[in-house]
């Protein structure tokens, strides 16, 4: 599975025009690493709603750019938190790792 | 495909940056004026505070979600006129019934299609402009004493006499897609649909006055007089047919079920006028014509072509239109037979 799925990826800039991807690409990376930190706060602190939530943004933000793989782990864990289950062994790193790949690409692809 | 819609005034509401940036940029290249609000509170106001003609509504926000948005819309007699599309991920599909259910105009799915996304606005901003014409026409009329007499019979202002092209279409075994798929694929189906379909009647200055199921009815040349009515309503059907293959592309894509439409116009003089109660009212028509436009679509099933028009709508076309005439037909109830013909989709 790549990275960035090529296809969502030129629809992506086709919609916001080519001019925008940037900026696009520019907010994600800013707001990410937040997000991902929230959910680690959110784990520490059991709060299952907010870590839920930044679950879904992640996940939401990584189907936009066809991060599929990254899509897919934030949405495995929104959907354990949705069941109330934040018995996530290692998944959250897994993210991060995923987090780094999509992050490296996208910086690669703004250039 | 042209875009002859006026641009209109969106407010989209997410708590999401790089949702609000992409939603917004696309939108603003189409000429529409964008604002954004990060939460519901934010975006109640705005709603309070400014003039919008749409907004785009996330279901999943902190503090104040769609829900809570929506409903407060709903209930104010003002922010209800605003038509409200809700954005979600596939796995909300339950809660976007239930926003369905309660008012929300429409639904779009995230990641957003750009091609949805276009259609469906601007069906959406259409769909307002019309709402808010028939709510100023029935305020002017609407005296006392008419108020009255509508409550009584609902209301018949204007009838006349005008030359216009109708068109009917619909969805061929749509009944058999109806029983072959959950019923949210079907509304799916069917918002898709209509929102092309009301672009392209739109784009070329129809207007469409009749859903009922998968079929619809549109009028060319009223109520706004337009010469080229005839051509009008062809190169319609054209695009109709056009965005109908587009259309079946991507659900193919998706493994979702293809569709076929057959579309039927005729040419004459009917009787159009606005009609209504005091909830709803519309811009509607009667008379031979409109019979015969509904005869010639049900025509289309027997001889499989998808457009077929009747003679009068062929004069003065386009030489670069291409026709092919299929002869005197004798529709029930007709005295005389008609000059159908078929006009060739590339």
């Amino acid at each position: 599975m790549p990275v960035i799925d090529p296809a969502t990826f030129d629809e992506l800039k086709q919609m916001s025009g080519a001019d925008f991807i940037g900026e696009l690409i520019d907010a994600f990376l800013d707001d990410a690493p937040g997000m991902i930190q929230n959910m680690e706060s959110a784990l520490a602190n059991k709060d299952i709603e907010s870590f839920r939530r930044n679950a879904h943004s992640l996940k939401s933000n990584a189907n936009t750019f066809g991060a599929l793989e990254l899509a897919g782990l934030a949405k495995e864990l929104e959907s354990m938190a949705r069941e109330n289950n934040l018995d996530i062994g290692n998944r959250l790193e897994v993210l991060k790792e995923a987090f780094g790949k999509v992050a490296e690409e996208l910086r690669g692809m703004r250039a | 495909m042209k875009s002859s819609h006026a641009p209109g005034n969106l407010l989209i509401v997410d708590d999401n940056r790089v949702n609000r940036i992409l939603l917004a940029r696309g939108l603003e290249q189409d000429g529409h004026t964008v604002e954004t609000a990060e939460n519901g509170k934010q975006a109640l106001e705005k709603l309070r505070a400014g003039s919008f003609d749409l907004v785009l509504l996330d279901i999943e926000m902190p503090e104040m979600n769609g829900y809570q948005v929506l409903e407060t819309c709903l209930q104010d007699s003002e922010l209800r006129n605003i038509p409200i599309i809700m954005t979600s991920s596939l796995d909300e599909i339950d809660s976007v019934v239930k926003c369905v259910e309660l008012g929300a105009e429409d639904y779009l799915n995230k990641p957003i299609n750009p091609i949805l996304l276009r259609a469906r606005v601007n069906a959406s901003l259409e769909k307002k402009r019309l709402r808010d014409e028939q709510r100023k026409l029935f305020r002017t009329f609407a005296t006392k004493e008419v108020a009255d007499e509508l409550l009584k019979s609902g209301f018949s202002l204007g009838g006349k006499y005008v030359n216009a092209s109708v068109m009917f279409a619909d969805i061929r075994s749509f009944t058999s897609i109806g029983e072959k798929q959950n019923p949210a694929d079907t509304i799916e189906l069917l918002n898709n649909y209509f929102a092309l379909m009301f672009e392209a009647i739109i784009g070329n200055n129809g207007i469409v006055n009749q859903l009922e199921g998968d079929g619809l009815m549109a009028m060319f040349g009223a109520p706004i007089p337009h010469e080229a009515h005839r051509e009008h309503a062809v190169r319609a059907a054209l695009e109709m047919i056009e965005l109908v293959k587009g259309f079946n592309v991507e659900q193919a894509a998706r493994d979702k079920v293809q569709i076929k439409i057959g579309i039927g116009i005729a040419t004459g003089r009917v009787i159009a006028w606005y009609t209504g109660t005091q909830h709803r009212a519309t811009y509607t028509c009667v008379g031979d014509t409109v019979n015969l436009a509904a005869r010639i679509e049900s025509h289309t099933k027997v001889v499989e072509r998808p457009i077929l028009i009747d003679q009068y709508t062929s004069e003065g076309l386009s030489t670069d239109i291409e026709l092919e005439s299929l002869g005197p037909i004798l529709f029930k109830g007709k005295q005389q037979p008609i000059q159908i013909l078929a006009v060739k989709s590339t």
